[in-house]
């Protein structure tokens, strides 16, 4: 008998060890369950109770639907989104950037929602940007609902531009007047540096997109088929980081540096300009890392004109299971377009909520409508501002025009890394050396996937 | 005496019976045992044969929208043709190199000097042994912070000394041996060290005292000792965790990774094969390619199986072939 119940126990034990993940259901019974990612955790305080009051209103409404949170930060890690993927471990309603939605299919882990969405389902369907549902349609299917998107412009640190006696209303527009600017502030001393610019984590090659987009070049050709950044424009940006970094000394020693870490140096008041989207400021820079919304404002990324040709321009999507059910896909549009969808509500959009909590509200970002929706959008917005919208205006009237993010976006920036990396460390890169090696190995890996 | 012929077994059936029955008996005397090793082998079975098996299979598969297909050598073609195929493996082989150096002649020396020592034995070997029970991540986190270039605890050190700072892992530098690499294996040892010096400590405290008695009657100073008794009276725990660190250096990755926050260092210095792995089968977003990866996968696999073959038929003990 105990021998018995001894083969029984190693049994389970062993099977046990395997283990599982079941994901959320759905009930015969009518009642639905998704569940759904990028939910802000309890370290953002305040982010964490706006969704969590939002679940609890949508359930409230809609009592036949359980949403099954998700509490992450940052939304999204992209080779662990790679293996979540491989896995079929995805949630009902799963967060991803523009540039994941060929990952996806790749994958065929994409539902097809074609037939669930209408501007009776979402009202506001039509007064979506074109450039953003297009990232979540293939063809003429959608795979998902877009939820935000950015443009991206220069950060700057206004009281150190105070400090340094530059004027903080008139941030750099060339790379000449950003390393002027940049020596000016790393004077101040005290472990303060003028500039900083990422080279980890896909972040650096990403940078480096958005500032060649910026220049008029591009990454990838129009055809998508060939690697174009080996360009003067590409040589020029490099060589400005390299001078900033071993000749002005304007940015610090320490390099290798991945998103979240620029944020914290310019919410200490440690860094005097980096580029980013203004949701660094809102979501990152004031409410996480604890820095003063007045010390901050925004110029367009710098060039070698003045003028940026344009902005490479992302954006994030949530997209649906393979697995899901007609009734939780249902579920999850419904979902979004109460949360993510309707100006007024929501996590981004219920902006008297976000003034009474004290966010910072009134930045020139998402620009996900246009139309009716977009003038109630506007209307709310300016009623709920509380930044200095004079702080952006530069930014805001440069009106940069967006432009995608490369094939293989995330491939091709992981590539571009190590030579962000290599101007930033190396005294003596040879940067056509860079480019060109970088040349040859993005187009293997356009060679690979085509 | 007459031979009687033996007649042909009229109930064989029964002989085997008997030998059944006899299986059976010893089965139920160790169905605990059993019982426990089923456990342990459907575990080796789930995670590791069955991964191997489909990580030989997935190598020669290709998969575009989710439909897996047969590829034939050709992962195996472009990991070849991919540059930085061989700069991992140089890179590799430089930390497997370097980290035997380091990493196999620091323990066995710290191990003798902790058996010369009279006094506080067990808190030093406490001590050696403390980094490997250390997460490797936190360790090495801790690592990344004394290597930083501006406020590292080492440059801080240095500064201090007046002697010239260092970009440590975040050196530039490509020629062979990098101070990049230098780093890693500097970090990888103080992690890792601990349990060799206890194995070798063990082996050390093995020998038998007259040998070494009958050294000092004949003048032996302490490198003769060592170079004639303790040597080759470890030789047989030396040979084996040779052979276990060569393979395991080999496999060398998260100490790269987290060092180079998930990069491959400036101008891929430190990007090992298995970081390679990694990047294939994650890190490239869409272009990620399981099927790349399993077949440098199973090419680490053979290089290692062969180099592990090869070795332990040299080092046989000849005596007993």
């Amino acid at each position: 008998m105990m021998a018995g119940i001894t083969v029984v126990a190693a049994l389970g034990l062993g099977a046990a060890a395997c283990g599982s993940s079941p994901a959320a259901s759905s009930s015969a019974s009518g009642h639905v369950t998704i569940s759904v990612d990028c939910a802000p955790p309890a370290s953002s305080a305040q982010q964490h109770k706006e969704w969590n009051e939002d679940v609890a209103t949508f359930e409230k409404e809609n009592p036949s639907i359980t949403i099954d949170s998700i509490y992450e930060n940052p939304c999204e890690v992209p080779a662990s989104f790679t293996a979540m993927l491989g896995a079929g471990t995805e949630p009902n309603v799963f967060y991803t950037y523009f540039t994941d939605k060929d990952q996806v299919l790749d994958a065929g882990q994409a539902a097809d929602i074609t037939p669930y969405v209408n501007t009776k389902t979402v009202p506001m369907l039509d007064d979506i940007v074109p450039s953003a549902m297009a990232s979540v349609t293939a063809g003429k299917t959608i795979y998902g609902l877009p939820t935000s998107n950015y443009t991206q412009g220069l950060v700057i640190n206004r009281q150190l531009f105070t400090e340094a006696g530059l004027n903080p209303n008139d941030p750099p527009t060339t790379w000449a007047a950003v390393e002027k600017d940049a020596a000016a502030i790393t004077k101040l001393g005290n472990g303060i540096y003028g500039y900083g610019d990422y080279s980890a984590g896909n972040n650096g090659g990403w940078h480096f997109s958005s500032e060649l987009d910026a220049m008029g070049g591009h990454m990838i050709n129009p055809a998508g088929t060939a690697a174009s950044f080996d360009t003067p424009e590409g040589a020029a940006i490099l060589q400005a980081l390299h001078t900033m970094r071993f000749v002005d000394h304007s940015m610090s020693p320490t390099q290798q540096l991945e998103w979240g870490a620029l944020q914290k140096q310019m919410a200490a008041g440690k860094l005097g300009m980096y580029i980013a989207a203004p949701d660094d400021i809102y979501n990152v820079i004031v409410p996480q890392d604890g820095g003063n919304i007045n010390d901050y404002g925004m110029g367009p990324i710098p060039t070698a004109t003045g003028t940026p040709a344009g902005s490479l321009s992302g954006g994030n999507d949530y997209m649906f299971a393979k697995r899901d059910t007609p009734a939780q896909i249902e579920a999850g549009i419904k979902w979004l377009v109460f949360e993510s969808l309707t100006p007024g509500q929501g996590v981004y959009f219920n902006f008297a909520r976000q003034k009474a909590d004290g966010f910072p509200v009134g930045f020139p970002e998402p620009q996900l409508f246009t139309g009716s929706t977009e003038a109630q959008y506007d209307k709310l917005l300016d009623a709920s501002a509380t930044i200095n919208p004079s702080y952006y205006s530069t930014f805001a009237n440069s009106r940069e025009t967006p432009m995608g993010e490369p094939v293989d976006a995330q491939a091709v920036y992981k590539t571009l890394d190590p030579v962000m990396l290599s101007v930033l460390t190396n005294p003596n890169p040879n940067i056509s050396q860079l480019l060109a090696t970088a040349t040859s190995q993005v187009n293997q890996i356009l060679a690979n996937s085509g | 005496m007459v031979a009687i012929a033996r007649k042909a077994d009229p109930a064989p059936h029964l002989g085997r019976s008997r030998a059944a029955a006899s299986l059976g008996r010893k089965a139920r005397r160790n169905v605990s045992a059993h019982g426990f090793l089923i456990g342990a082998v459907l575990c080796f079975f789930f995670f590791s044969w069955y991964p191997m098996y489909r990580e030989v299979i997935m190598s020669f598969q290709k998969t575009q929208l989710g439909v897996t297909s047969w590829a034939g050598w050709a992962n195996y073609i472009r990991i070849f043709h991919d540059p930085t195929f061989w700069v991992a493996w140089r890179n590799t082989l430089e930390f497997t190199v370097l980290a035997l150096i380091v990493g196999y002649a620091v323990p066995f020396f710290v191990a003798i000097l902790l058996n010369e020592l009279r006094h506080a034995k067990g808190y030093l070997r406490c001590l050696v042994y403390l980094p490997v029970m250390l997460p490797p991540t936190s360790a090495l986190l801790l690592f990344a912070y004394f290597y930083d270039p501006n406020y590292g605890l080492f440059n801080d050190i240095l500064h201090t000394l007046h002697l010239p700072t260092s970009q440590w892992v975040q050196s530039p530098g490509t020629t062979i041996p990098s101070m990049a690499m230098i780093s890693v294996v500097i970090a990888a040892t103080w992690m890792n060290m601990g349990g060799a010096t206890l194995i070798y400590l063990a082996a050390l405290q093995n020998i038998p005292g007259e040998l070494y008695e009958a050294a000092e009657l004949d003048g032996a100073g302490l490198v003769k000792k060592i170079r004639h008794i303790t040597i080759p009276q470890t030789r047989l725990i030396l040979s084996m965790l040779l052979m276990l660190q060569i393979v395991a250096t080999m496999q060398m990755f998260v100490e790269a990774f987290i060092l180079t926050n998930g990069g491959a260092g400036v101008n891929n210095n430190t990007l090992s094969v298995v970081n390679l792995i990694y990047t294939y089968a994650f890190a490239l977003s869409g272009a990620s390619n399981y099927d790349s990866a399993s077949a440098l996968g199973v090419v680490l696999m053979l290089v290692l199986a062969i180099f592990s073959g090869t070795y332990l038929w040299l080092t046989r003990d000849r005596d007993h072939g």
